[in-house]
């Protein structure tokens, strides 16, 4: 018992596994909405677009927050500014942008050689960095996602299930669609660290799919995505630290035991709910 | 701008260079039922598209009498049957007050619960939208229109994809909300169990070929014009059925 026990002793882990369930929770929150509207394209893109602007604002020694943050709306601002034009269809900007600002924070961390740890960590995920204020941003950006879910409820699942319908009805689709946007960002942006780079869009879908297999009510899906999604994320950091394996992978892995055994063991009705999920790009 | 509840001034809409509405104008008021008809891509549905504002006119203009409630019932394949909602959330959702908890209220379960009893649909708030009959989708979305009390009723097909004793089910109940005060307007591929049965019917080929009650409108000239195809009206307990002339050429038998 004392080995189970023994992490909880480290100042490094408490804030880890905080960090890592509050993550989970949001990125199953979140990834409902995601997962609905088949956007995970874009979650795993944006991922990968904020990841060279976090490589650029620790070279130059910028909060990686606001460095990331801006580098992600340069991100989205240029894939808008493409699909605009029409060259290319928004699937295919989203693919070069997005992995063009993913390949220039590989190349940048090469070339001026910067912190290899941190940066590992943004791709992988990793308890070792976790500060006490990563987990003041986690739980803020957490508390205001679920207080915009909340508070937005009625609004945000009409706007998902039927836009047209609800613009015809008084709601202002375009703000839901912009607010749900910012909290996906700002989620990503602060879960970086944790989850990783590349495992972020799984940490969207899974939980999300693994709920959708156990119900057709979207608030109870809401409610579970998000359970399940803290679930994965603390006991895959407990498994981490015991294993020791990098937090993202683990956290992943959890979350793809349980959609294989809701998979396995929720017969054809479940597995038919998720027949018609958005795809990870 | 007088009485009328929508009034459309020489609008056209185009998707790109393609029009898809050229020139059109209408009026309609209150208490109306119009029956919209037309072949597929006659702009039918970007009418109604113009008049929740789902898109702009290009040019002319949609003016609506202010504070008009418009409620508007999608045509059902364009609804996501896998999507993780119910027969209740559905209707929830379109309870848009000043509340902003995620939870319905006493009041707003109860005008849930009165709505589907009124549509038939009694008892199936926890049912999955999937797991509904045909007629009972159509009643689904006609209730979450209804909910808000709308004072403009617009629905895309509401009649497709049903057999025939839903389609009469359908049109008995929004005869009934007529009658109760709701306008209607409404697009159909129906001529004969659907638009013949409405006080007016509009066709349209991106203009507008011809309005008024069906006698006057469902004409053989209107029809061809309309659809590019011979079509012969005969009448049937003082109602136009409209068939199509080629059907009715002696075919070689090989």
């Amino acid at each position: 018992m004392d080995v189970f026990w023994e992490p909880f002793t480290f100042a490094f882990f408490r804030n880890g596994l905080l960090v890592a369930t509050m993550a989970g929770a949001l990125c199953g929150l979140i990834g409902t909405y995601v997962v609905l509207r088949s956007m995970s394209f874009i979650g795993h893109g944006l991922s990968h677009a904020i990841f060279g602007g976090f490589v650029a604002s620790s070279l130059i020694g910028v909060n990686y927050l606001l460095g990331a943050g801006l580098w992600g709306l340069a991100s989205a601002l240029a894939i808008g500014a493409v699909t605009r034009r029409r060259p290319i269809g928004s699937d295919a900007a989203i693919g070069v942008i997005t992995t063009a600002s993913f390949a220039i924070g590989l190349v940048l961390g090469d070339v001026f050689r910067g912190p290899r740890e941190s940066f590992d960590a943004a791709l992988f995920g990793s308890i070792l960095g976790v500060s006490g204020r990563d987990v003041a941003s986690v739980a803020a950006v957490t508390v205001a996602a679920v207080a915009v879910v909340f508070f937005g409820y009625r609004r945000l699942l009409f706007t998902t299930f039927d836009p047209d319908v609800a613009a015809a009805s008084g709601v202002r689709t375009t703000r839901v669609d912009a607010l749900l946007m910012l909290v996906l960002a700002t989620s990503i942006l602060v879960t970086l660290k944790v989850v990783g780079v590349t495992l972020l869009a799984a940490t969207l879908v899974i939980p999300a799919a693994v709920a959708r297999m156990m119900t057709n009510s979207f608030s109870r899906m809401l409610w579970l995505a998000t359970g399940i999604g803290a679930l994965c994320g603390f006991v895959g950091m407990i498994l981490s630290y015991h294993l020791n394996w990098k937090s993202g992978p683990t956290i992943v892995l959890v979350g793809t035991v349980l959609f294989c055994l809701a998979l396995t063991f929720g017969g054809r009705r479940g597995r038919s709910r998720v027949d018609h999920l958005g795809h990870v790009g | 701008m007088s009485d009328a509840l929508v009034r459309f001034e020489d609008v056209s809409f185009g998707y790109g260079h393609h029009l898809v509405l050229e020139g059109v104008s209408l009026e309609f008021g209150p208490g109306c039922f119009v029956g919209v008809v037309g072949p597929s891509g006659s702009g039918k549905t970007t009418l109604l598209r113009l008049l929740v504002g789902a898109v702009r006119p290009t040019s002319g203009c949609v003016q609506l009498r202010p504070g008009l409630r418009v409620a508007y019932v999608p045509q059902v394949e364009t609804v996501n049957w896998n999507f993780p909602v119910t027969v209740g959330e559905v209707l929830a959702m379109a309870q848009l007050s000043k509340r902003r908890l995620p939870w319905r209220s006493a009041e707003e379960r109860r005008a849930i619960e009165a709505m589907l009893e009124r549509l038939g649909l009694g008892g199936l708030a926890d049912r999955h939208i999937r797991a509904l009959s045909g007629g009972q989708q159509q009643r689904v979305f006609l209730a979450r229109a209804l909910i808000g009390s709308p004072d403009l009723l617009l629905m895309d097909e509401p009649t497709s994809g049903v057999d025939v004793r839903t389609r009469h089910e359908i049109l008995h109940l929004l005869e009934e909300l007529n009658a109760g005060g709701t306008a209607m307007l409404l697009t159909t591929h129906d001529l004969n169990g659907i638009a013949a049965h409405l006080p007016h019917l509009v066709c349209m080929n991106r203009r507008v070929l011809g309005q008024g009650p069906p006698a006057a409108v469902l004409t053989p000239a209107v029809l061809e014009a309309t659809y590019g195809a011979r079509m012969d009206v005969l009448s049937h307990a003082g109602m136009p059925v409209v068939v199509d002339a080629e059907l009715q050429r002696p075919r070689k038998v090989s």
